[in-house]
């Protein structure tokens, strides 16, 4: 890919001038910040965005990429970030899909079967054709996604964060499969911003940088710290300095709580524990197992079925969340984009939203006062180093970091006396997922209760003074003190492997 | 020049673009179909501006499309799609036939109290498909699109029953009492106190949704109802109270547009201002500023092919394809967009990074 500029409509050039160039049979790390424009540098190449100028060539000979297709008839398949399958399809369905053949009038299922097995036992990959998609694992997802693309023809295999929702030993089995498909001739670009993982897998690295190229190197002869330097223009401690945990009383407790869900097996089974002020409780856990529906119940967003949840002495119930956020409870959403902001409105005005009781910024007769409002709005993008020209520019204008600094910024500033925080950092880049981390800790220390649900284990094990690990609907395992517990120790909890006593978690989840 | 800036200019310059686009389709139009087309495209745009009841048509025309375009900008600022200010703004007329014809009341009383009852029947009227939505999820453009027949026949049931002069061969209601009547404001036309009415709306409704915080809570809700609801608003609710609103300013446009315009209910039908308001709105982007001139454009299309179908050979059914193009046209947001793309290229090349 020779020089390629891409500007979206909004303004934000997310590549300038890049150049990019990839061996046959090498894994190529594409690697940098979020934001930093690697996923839409390879939208281009998979034809899923048009580059505003810049040329793209493969075995030397340049060619024209308009779509999807386009892109797979040359040999190049990719794999989401997001998994695009139908969970409603069996495997072969999904693989299928859009180049069925075709048996008289029917679909010749039978041979598509053959194939789909096949191509898994050949590639080591194998999973069972006739298997619905909402019944496999994460992990075999992203089997079936990379199967998808192979049986589509591709050579070259473009995967987007792949390990990002990954457990430990999928990533490792993952590894492993990618390697072989390289021993086999496939060309693959993995873009990842985990340094280990890109040393254990890749051959040679491309760092980008501000939509801007900043080196190819193999990865032999770099150290980590001169790759983290080219990545963020400067060192970034990556752990954060958190002093003496000072705990103090209840703040939320839930006491055997249910979810029922639709099928036969309850999404939450008898949950029980409880949060202090002072202290960030961690929920480790591989998505899926109830965690979800933990944090909407606690927040009001969803039901729960039995057991209780006191926050602040009242119990806590679905649709009440007006009531839930006047007593101080702040929510950092996993999906900012769908429930944290306001898309079209102003970075101001997102700032606000929950605030609209706040005689600052609404004068008694219910009408705006745009002086408050501004005041708060400057002293909010100062404190919390939001990048925009001023706080009038629409919030989508933003890069993902900024804005769920936005959405930190709003939540935090509403005196909360409890903060959920689920995934704070996913998708945000460096600079600001430290920000993010040091605010978390900074509350905490100011004697708000923290409760950190994320699937990035680093975060939880050097956030969380106490941590859970959920499996299943329930309690794994739970740790009052994280002294010797590594991200190896918590995968074997997480995928169920082990288990703690009940005894014991109940009482130390307490 | 920030990105701001460069949607205003590709906004302005879009809405000049219709207009001339219009313009021009209207003059494509009459040239085909017509045998005097000098006189025709004559008579179509200079038409209106030839006398000062003609000006004054054009006014009055506007009057009831600013009502029911503010109350479609409210509705669709809630991320509701109710195609209620139809219905709305004919059982206002109703309701305000209904109070000039049967309560006697000394002259400035009568007017209020009939407007108001016309305010009201609209805001019930659009309370039904949102508290049909609010409890069984149905879809409000159905239900609403449905209920518009109905009230439309529930107007002429009661014109024709209760209200009818019994002299007339052809369906109209009794004459109301004079003291119901909105006073003429120009002199030698029937521009009538309502215009007033109707800008005063059009200042309101602006303050109401952008500096307000119901207001703000409504746009909030339009944006993003998910959003809205985790922040603690009752989003439902929110929709619930801007469709009931939207309605009051729809069935305050029928009241107005009757008192202003009228002596007797004479509709067989629901007049269309309530679809023609949509485009209004879309023309005036969902800002009640903006609506007025929206409606004076509209409003001016339709006189000159009035005065064009009387003096020409054309006839005004063709203006009514020309409207449906400029909503088109409205709609079609990709207008432009190259234009757009290269100015915010230029614009973000040049380093002016955000």
């Amino acid at each position: 890919m020779k020089n390629i500029t891409k500007v979206y409509p909004n303004g934000v050039v997310a590549n300038r001038d890049v150049t990019f160039e990839v061996n046959t049979g090498e894994i190529h790390a594409l690697s940098g910040e979020n934001g930093a424009g690697k996923t839409t540098l390879m939208k281009i190449l998979f034809g899923e965005e048009k580059p505003t100028s810049g040329s793209i060539l493969i075995g030397g000979k340049e060619v024209d990429i308009r779509n999807p297709q386009d892109a797979l008839g040359l040999g190049i398949g990719m794999v989401h970030q997001h998994f695009m399958l139908v969970p409603s399809l069996t495997v072969t369905e999904n693989v299928i899909l859009g180049i069925e053949k075709r048996k008289g009038l029917g679909i010749d299922y039978r041979s598509a079967e053959k194939l789909v097995g096949d191509m898994g036992r050949k590639y080591n990959m194998y999973l069972d054709p006739k298997t619905k998609v909402r019944d496999l694992s994460v992990g075999q997802k992203q089997k079936l996604e990379i199967l998808k693309i192979l049986i589509r023809g591709a050579r070259i295999l473009i995967l987007d964060e792949p390990t990002a929702v990954l457990t430990p030993q999928e990533t490792g089995e993952l590894f492993a499969e990618l390697k072989n498909l390289r021993d086999q001739g496939f060309t693959i670009i993995f873009i990842s911003h985990k340094l280990d993982e890109i040393r254990e897998l890749c051959d040679r690295i491309t760092i980008i940088r501000h939509g801007e190229t900043k080196g190819v190197f193999g990865l032999e002869g770099i150290t980590d710290e001169e790759l983290s330097q080219r990545m963020i223009g400067r060192d970034v401690q990556l752990t954060v300095e958190k002093p003496e945990c000072r705990r103090g009383g209840a703040v939320l407790s839930a006491k055997e709580v249910v979810v029922s869900g639709d099928g036969d097996k309850p999404l939450l089974d008898r949950i029980s524990f409880t949060l202090h002020s002072g202290e960030i409780l961690g929920i480790a856990g591989v998505e899926g197992n109830g965690q979800s529906q933990l944090v909407d119940a606690i927040t009001g967003i969803g039901p729960y079925d039995g057991g209780e949840i006191l926050f602040s002495d009242s119990t806590i119930r679905q649709g009440d969340i007006r009531r839930i956020r006047k007593s101080g409870m702040g929510y950092i959403p996993e999906d900012r984009m769908t429930l944290g902001i306001s898309p079209s409105l102003s970075v101001t005005e997102n700032m606000i939203a929950d605030k609209i009781d706040d005689p600052r910024f609404f004068s008694k007769g219910g009408f705006i006062d745009n002086g408050g409002i501004d005041a708060f709005s400057r002293q909010m993008i100062d404190d919390y180093a939001i990048l925009c020209q001023n706080g009038d520019v629409s919030i989508s204008s933003l890069s993902g970091g900024n804005i769920q600094k936005v959405v930190l910024a709003r939540e935090m500033s509403s005196n909360p006396k409890l903060i959920i925080a689920n995934q704070p950092t996913r998708g945000v880049d460096v600079g600001a997922t430290e920000f993010i981390r040091r605010k978390l800790v900074a509350m905490r220390d100011s004697g708000c209760a923290v409760l950190l649900v994320s699937s990035d284990l680093n975060e939880l094990l050097g956030l969380s003074d106490r941590l859970l690990v959920m499996y299943g609907g329930r309690f794994a395992a739970c740790f009052s003190s994280l002294a010797g517990v590594d991200g190896q120790t918590l995968g074997r909890y997480m995928l169920g492997l082990d288990k703690q006593d009940e005894d014991e978690i109940s009482r130390s989840a307490m | 020049m920030n990105t701001k800036s460069i949607n205003r200019l590709i906004d302005s310059m879009k809405l000049l673009i219709v207009v001339v686009i219009a313009c021009l389709l209207v003059s494509v139009i009459i040239l085909c179909v017509s045998n005097e087309p000098g006189n025709a495209i004559s008579s179509f745009f200079l038409g209106p501006f030839t006398s000062l009841r003609r000006i004054g048509n054009i006014l009055e025309g506007a009057v009831p499309l600013i009502f029911t375009a503010l109350a479609v900008t409210l509705i669709f600022r809630a991320g509701q799609f109710s195609m209620i200010s139809e219905g709305s703004f004919f059982i206002g007329i109703t309701g305000a036939m209904m109070v000039g014809i049967a309560l006697p009341l000394p002259s400035v009383v009568h007017p209020i109290v009939a407007l108001l009852t016309a305010g009201i029947f609209g805001a019930i009227a659009a309370a039904i498909p949102a508290f049909l939505k609010l409890k069984w999820q149905a879809s409000e453009v159905v239900t609403s699109i449905m209920l518009n027949y109905i009230i439309q026949f529930f107007a002429l049931y009661l014109v024709n029953y209760h209200f009818r002069e019994p002299e007339a061969s052809s369906l109209a209601s009794l004459k109301i009492a004079e003291s119901a009547e909105l006073p003429v404001i120009v002199s030698g036309t029937k521009v009538h106190l309502g215009l007033l009415i109707a800008l005063l709306c059009c200042v309101l409704l602006w303050f109401y949704i952008f500096k307000t915080r119901q207001g703000f809570r409504i746009r909030l809700v339009g944006d993003n109802p998910n959003f809205s609801s985790y922040v603690g608003i009752k989003s439902a609710l929110v929709m619930v109270g801007a469709q009931i609103l939207a309605g009051f300013v729809a069935g305050l446009g029928g009241g107005v547009e009757f008192l202003g315009m009228y002596t007797r209910f004479k509709w067989t039908s629901s007049p269309g201002y309530g679809w023609t308001g949509i485009a209004v709105a879309l023309l005036a982007r969902r800002n009640p500023i903006l609506v007025p001139f929206a409606a004076i454009f509209i409003a001016y299309l339709e006189v000159g092919s009035g005065i064009m179908a009387r003096s020409s050979d054309v006839s005004a059914e063709v203006v009514d394809i020309i409207q449906g193009v400029i909503m088109l046209m409205i709609a079609a947001d990709a207008l432009l967009q190259g234009w757009k793309q290269r100015l915010i290229v230029k614009n973000a090349t040049e380093g002016g990074r955000a």
